[in-house]
Order: structure tokens, then C-alpha cells, then sequence
């Protein structure tokens, strides 16, 4: 009697059993703005500790000073770093330094990127372009350091590159800027081919062919259809090449001479000169110019291409 | 972070005395911090020295005979050095002078009891107790073997041959673009070695004692010599290569490259006449050290006949006793190296780190210290 009771008992009154799981999702369902909340506290505290914290943790620093006796850092509330990035001739000339390299880079890479992704995305047989894609991907493949050192036996007096010119009365341009451009030219080349070659593959076979039939000429067709509609392919390319160049000290430590870019001030600072704060100040710099650029190119769209 | 390396720097040192202390039955130590009696070692013993300063050779026989197990880490500067070496993981450490007194001021090392160490007493007496070794009447390292930083140049260009470091300073322009200077700010010692010898009106006695105007001497000679550098050096395998390609044709260099040059390259390297920097390295034990009974077995082995022998050897220096030289494989080597030749070795100006209380005994006038060398060396490169 007892048992059959409560049974019609718990029929009669469902909600009684309910897990607190079921609860839950009910309180969920009903709040959308909570569910939302949950969803992104994870993604939200990973980027806001790993790239905000940090980089709020690098500004901070760059605001102490360090006790030149002991080597210390004094925490502290000092603009000295910060003002000696503009003051002194040194961080000044190797600011435009690392600028006019990262500039000359990605002109140099979506130049030659260019040509190679239209032939890759419009002119080349289904069969080509994949041998063509593995063929852009394969020197990623191999060592970062292993490249740079092959272009330091390249571009050395006696290398390939002293050998192909002689006969033409050049030489080699030896060790120095023009050797760091080669240099990170070539190895951020891939990552502005692959940008360009998919925004040319997202441009209709049909356009090109409207554009003739209206009467364009080839170069009319490039000019008035293809590039605008290039732009922001070649600007998410650019970034890369850019953004990469900005930061880059061991191609410059291994081919480029006695000069110096940010990242080997930053270097300095940390291991010979145990200056933190001011290679936190010159860290700022390359991050400071990336948010110029960003927010620049955000305006045309290139940001969904990346 | 900063105060969590502190806490765990302090928490190191802790247990490190705590350690001391409890072998008491075993070793011990006296009031200023030296140990004045050995214990059992250890079961290891965890070293940081330069590339080639414990090799199995000599690492294997001091293994087997002590019981010490070696762990070795290798750097490449004196700066990345003492960076690790502040961790606190290492028991001893093989020091050049542009860093000892930078671990002798930051109390990273402690004071040594030469007494526990038979084989130090063999030590030719011009590397003992010298500015860079040693500090307040107490010592502070072993030596392991020394050298000086000599000029190399290719004999096909640069003609006539050089006697004096004046090819890379005053006469540098005739060959611009394939100079090379060492790529640290104890280099700055270079400039003013020259600068002593041949600009007496500055009063340089100690190339690392400069004032504010001698030092700011040094800066103006490197500038114009930044002119005509190819490249600096630190990776002694990349010069060696850009002499051998000719990229580089004159410089600064050790006696380990000219060695490691490929059969038929033209180079030479001398001694100029104004003398030369140079190093003397130091073994130092850490003050937290966790194996110090080990350590102090592997500073006196280091300085035995035989394993100083092969060690200078394989990486090209003088050794620090006499007795070394009958193991030397090549019967010629301190010859070639001028071992124990006291003359020579007073040619060369040995690294000391450059601190403000002038090192040559000056104190009407302070020194720059090795930041304002590292900010004046940022500045030179430009």
C-alpha cells in the first residue's frame, strides 16, 4: 500500500525527482544572457590572461627602473624609459631601421607574390595549382635557422650568389640591410602567397570573362576588376610580412653586418645590459606600430581575409 | 615575479646553510662563510662553464674517482652566464673576469679555502689572487686556463703585416666593410688599451678604469671604427668562417679559431705591440651551492696535470700549471700558447668587470661600471 502510494504521489508530483542538472539547464534556458556568459568565460579568460594580462604586464614594466648597483628592479612610476624611445639617437635611428626593413619586405613579397598567386589561382591546371600550393609550403617545412645560415653561405664572398654575378661584373651585396631584406623576404614569402592566392581564387572566372566581353583590354581587366578586388587579400599578406619583420633579430644577427633591429635592443637589454623595464619600453614599440596598422587596414576588410 | 626569484633565491640559500650546517659531523665551515673542512661528496656535482670546459675526457676519470656525478651546461656570453647562474641550479661555475666580480659583488659565489685544494699550489703565481680572482685579500676562484685576444689577419690583403692594433682603429678604413671586433661591451678595454698607448694626454693606466672623458675617448675611437666593421662576432664558428670566405680579413680573435681554420686559409694572428686583452677564467663555487664537498673536489681536479692539460687543449688556451704541459698530446702546445712565460702574460690585460671604484687605485674620480659600458656599446653599434 505504502509503495503504490508514493508512486501515484511521485506521478501526481513530477517535479519532485527533478536532478539538479535538469534545473540547471532550465535556469539556462530561460536566461540567455547567463548561458551566454558561461559559454565565453573560458575563451575570455584565456585571451585576456595570456595577451591582455601580458601585455599590460610588459607596459607596466617598462615603467619601472632598475637599481644600477644591484641590478634590481624598482618598481615604480617612472616615464624615463619611454621618453629616452624618443630622445635617444639610438632607439630612434633603429626604430626607422626596423621600419624601412619591414616596409621594404613586404613590398618586396607582395611584388613578387603577386604574379605567382594569379598563375597558381586563374592560369594553372587543378593538377598544378596543388602541386604549385605544396611547392610555396614546402620551405616551411625547414628550419627557421637552417635558412638563414643557407643565405649567409649564399650571400658570403666566396657563395652562390658572388659566383652568378661575377660574370655580369656585380658581386655579392655581402652582409648588411640589403642581405636582412633577401633574407626575411624569403622566408616570409609563403605567408603572402597563400593570403593573395585564396582572394584571387574568390574572385568568379565570370567577372574576368564579363570584363573581356565588355571590352577590356588584359590590363584594364587587372586594373579596374582584379586589384580592387585584391586589396584586401594583399593587406592581410602584408601583416604577415610586416608583423614578422618588426620582431625578427636572428636574421639580422646572422646576415646583417654589425647593424641592429628592436628585437636585438630587446635582446641586449635582457641578456647583457639585465635592463628589463627598458627592454619592456622597446617592446612596446613593434606593438605600438602592429595597432597603427591594424586599426588602419581594419576599415577595408582585410581582416576577413586573414 | 620578480620577488618570486628573490623568495626562491633566499629559500636556495636557506637550505643550502641548513645543509651546511647539518654536515657539521662531516665538513664544516668558519665564520666568514669559507669551508674549512670536506665532507663526503655528494652524489653530483652541476657546473656551467663555456662551450668545451667539461668534456667526457676528463669529466669520465674525475666521475670515477670521486663518485660525483657531472651535469654540464655550457654559454655562450659572460652576460647569458650570469643570468643562469642566478637561478641557483649550478654548484660551481667557470667565469671569465668580466663576470667574476659581478658574482663576487652579488654574493653569488663564495670565498674559497685553497688549503682544501693540494693541486692549487702548482699554480703559476701571476693568476693567482689577481683583480678578477680574488676580492678583499680572499679568493674567490681557481684558474682554468687563459689567453689573449689576439689580431688575425689575412695575409694576401692586408699587406704590410700589421705589428699594432692600428689596422682596426687608425688605418681601418683601408678595409672597410671587412673589419670585425667582438661583439661585447668589455670590448670597450680594447679601445682603451689603444688609447693608453697611443693618447697619453688621457692618463689610461688600467683599460678597465676609465673615467667619464676616457671612456667617452673609447666610445669616439669605436665609432669610427663601427665605419668600417663588417660584422661583430660573438659565435667564434661564424668568424671563423667569414675569414675563411674573406668577408672578414682583420680583427679581433682567439687562438681556438686560428686553430679551427680550414687547411689553407691565409690568416696569421699575432700579439701587437701594445699588448692585448685578454681572459683568465676562474672556477667559482656558488654560495647556495647544494653539492659544495663535490665542487671543491672538481676546482682541484680541473687543476690537476692531467685533466688542465686536456681541457686547455681541447679548447685552445694556456693551461695554469707547469706539470700540464708534459700531457699536452701536441709537445709543442705551451709553446704556442706561452705557458707560464710571466713577460708574455703581462702583455694582457685580463677581463675584469669595469666596477665605479677605479681598479687602478684612483679616488679622486669614480669609474663608469659595466652599465654605462653595455649602454655605451648599445650606443657604438649604432
Amino acid at each position: 500500500m505504502r509503495d503504490s502510494a508514493s508512486v501515484s504521489e511521485l506521478q501526481a508530483n513530477p517535479v519532485v525527482r527533478v536532478s539538479s542538472a535538469r534545473r540547471i539547464s532550465t535556469l539556462l534556458y530561460a536566461r540567455a544572457k547567463l548561458r551566454l556568459a558561461l559559454l565565453l568565460a573560458a575563451p575570455v579568460f584565456w585571451l585576456g590572461l595570456v595577451y591582455i594580462a601580458a601585455l599590460l604586464a610588459m607596459f607596466v614594466t617598462a615603467l619601472y627602473s632598475v637599481d644600477s648597483f644591484t641590478g634590481d628592479i624598482r618598481p615604480g612610476f617612472n616615464l624615463d624609459n619611454i621618453a629616452s624611445l624618443f630622445t635617444d639617437p639610438l632607439y630612434v635611428n633603429v626604430t626607422m631601421r626596423t621600419l624601412g626593413v619591414a616596409l621594404l619586405v613586404t613590398v618586396v613579397d607582395v611584388l613578387i607574390a603577386l604574379p605567382i598567386a594569379f598563375f597558381m589561382a586563374k592560369v594553372a591546371s587543378p593538377r598544378l595549382q596543388r602541386i604549385l600550393v605544396i611547392a610555396v609550403l614546402m620551405p616551411l617545412w625547414a628550419s627557421y635557422l637552417v635558412k638563414a645560415y643557407a643565405w649567409r653561405s649564399v650571400l658570403s664572398n666566396t657563395g652562390l650568389a658572388q659566383w652568378l654575378l661575377q660574370p655580369l661584373g656585380l658581386s655579392t651585396p655581402g652582409y648588411g640591410i640589403p642581405a636582412v631584406v633577401i633574407t626575411l623576404g624569403y622566408l616570409w614569402l609563403p605567408y603572402v602567397i597563400l593570403p593573395i592566392y585564396a582572394g584571387l581564387e574568390r574572385v568568379p572566372n565570370s567577372l574576368l570573362e564579363a570584363s573581356s566581353d565588355l571590352g577590356a583590354k588584359t590590363w584594364a581587366t587587372l586594373r579596374l576588376v582584379v586589384f580592387p578586388m585584391l586589396v584586401p587579400a594583399v593587406i592581410a599578406g602584408s601583416i604577415f610580412s610586416f608583423s614578422l619583420s618588426l620582431g625578427d633579430y636572428i636574421t639580422v644577427n646572422i646576415v646583417g653586418g654589425p647593424n641592429q633591429m628592436l628585437g636585438n635592443l630587446v635582446y641586449t637589454n635582457i641578456g647583457t645590459a639585465n635592463n628589463l623595464p627598458m627592454a619592456a619600453t622597446v617592446a612596446l614599440v613593434p606593438v605600438v606600430i602592429m595597432f597603427g596598422y591594424l586599426a588602419a587596414v581594419r576599415r577595408t576588410g582585410a581582416l576577413d581575409n586573414l | 615575479m620578480k620577488r618570486m626569484t628573490a623568495m626562491k633565491l633566499s629559500a636556495l640559500a636557506i637550505a643550502a646553510a641548513v645543509s651546511l650546517s647539518g654536515c657539521a659531523s662531516s665538513g664544516g665551515s668558519n665564520a666568514d662563510g669559507m669551508v674549512s673542512k670536506l665532507g663526503d661528496n655528494e652524489k653530483s656535482v652541476s657546473l656551467l662553464g663555456w662551450p668545451g670546459y667539461a668534456e667526457k675526457d676528463w669529466v669520465a676519470p674525475f666521475e670515477s674517482s670521486t663518485g660525483c656525478k657531472v651535469t654540464f651546461k655550457s654559454y655562450g656570453t659572460s652576460d647569458e652566464a650570469l643570468t643562469l647562474f642566478k637561478t641557483g641550479d649550478y654548484d660551481a661555475v667557470a667565469a671569465s673576469g668580466d663576470l667574476t666580480l659581478r658574482l663576487i659583488a652579488g654574493k653569488n659565489v663564495q670565498p674559497l679555502n685553497t688549503d682544501l685544494m693540494p693541486n692549487y699550489a702548482n699554480v703559476y703565481s701571476f693568476l693567482k689572487d689577481r683583480s678578477w680572482n680574488s676580492a678583499d685579500g680572499k679568493t674567490y676562484g681557481v684558474p682554468h686556463g687563459y689567453g689573449a685576444n689576439l689580431l688575425m689577419y689575412n695575409t694576401d690583403v692586408v699587406k704590410p703585416a700589421p705589428t699594432s692594433w692600428d689596422v682596426v682603429f687608425d688605418k681601418a678604413s683601408a678595409y672597410k666593410g671587412k673589419v670585425t671586433a667582438y661583439d661585447s661591451p668589455i670590448y670597450l678595454a680594447d679601445a682603451a688599451l689603444y688609447l693608453m698607448k697611443h693618447d697619453t694626454t688621457l692618463g689610461i693606466t688600467n683599460p678597465y678604469a676609465l673615467d667619464e672623458t676616457q671612456l667617452a675617448a673609447a666610445v669616439d675611437l669605436l665609432k669610427q671604427q663601427r665605419q668600417n666593421i663588417g660584422e661583430y662576432w660573438s659565435d667564434y664558428v661564424k668568424t671563423g668562417q667569414s675569414f675563411e670566405t674573406g668577408n672578414t680579413v682583420v680583427g679581433t680573435t682567439w687562438q681556438v679559431i686560428v686553430n679551427a681554420m680550414a687547411k689553407g686559409t691565409k690568416v696569421k694572428a699575432i700579439m701587437p705591440s701594445e699588448g692585448a686583452t685578454g681572459w683568465s677564467d676562474s672556477w667559482m663555487i656558488s654560495s647556495s651551492a647544494k653539492s659544495p664537498n663535490c665542487a671543491y673536489q672538481w676546482l682541484n681536479y680541473i687543476d690537476s696535470p692531467k685533466a688542465n692539460a686536456m681541457a686547455v687543449e681541447y679548447f685552445g688556451e694556456a693551461p695554469v700549471t707547469q706539470d700540464a704541459c708534459q700531457y699536452t698530446s701536441d709537445k709543442t702546445f705551451c709553446d704556442s700558447y706561452h705557458a707560464g712565460d710571466a713577460a708574455y702574460s703581462d702583455k694582457i690585460w685580463y677581463w675584469t668587470t669595469p666596477i665605479a671604484k677605479c681598479l687602478d687605485g684612483r679616488t679622486d674620480v669614480k669609474c663608469t661600471d659595466y652599465q654605462a659600458w653595455t649602454k655605451a656599446w648599445q650606443q657604438i653599434k649604432g
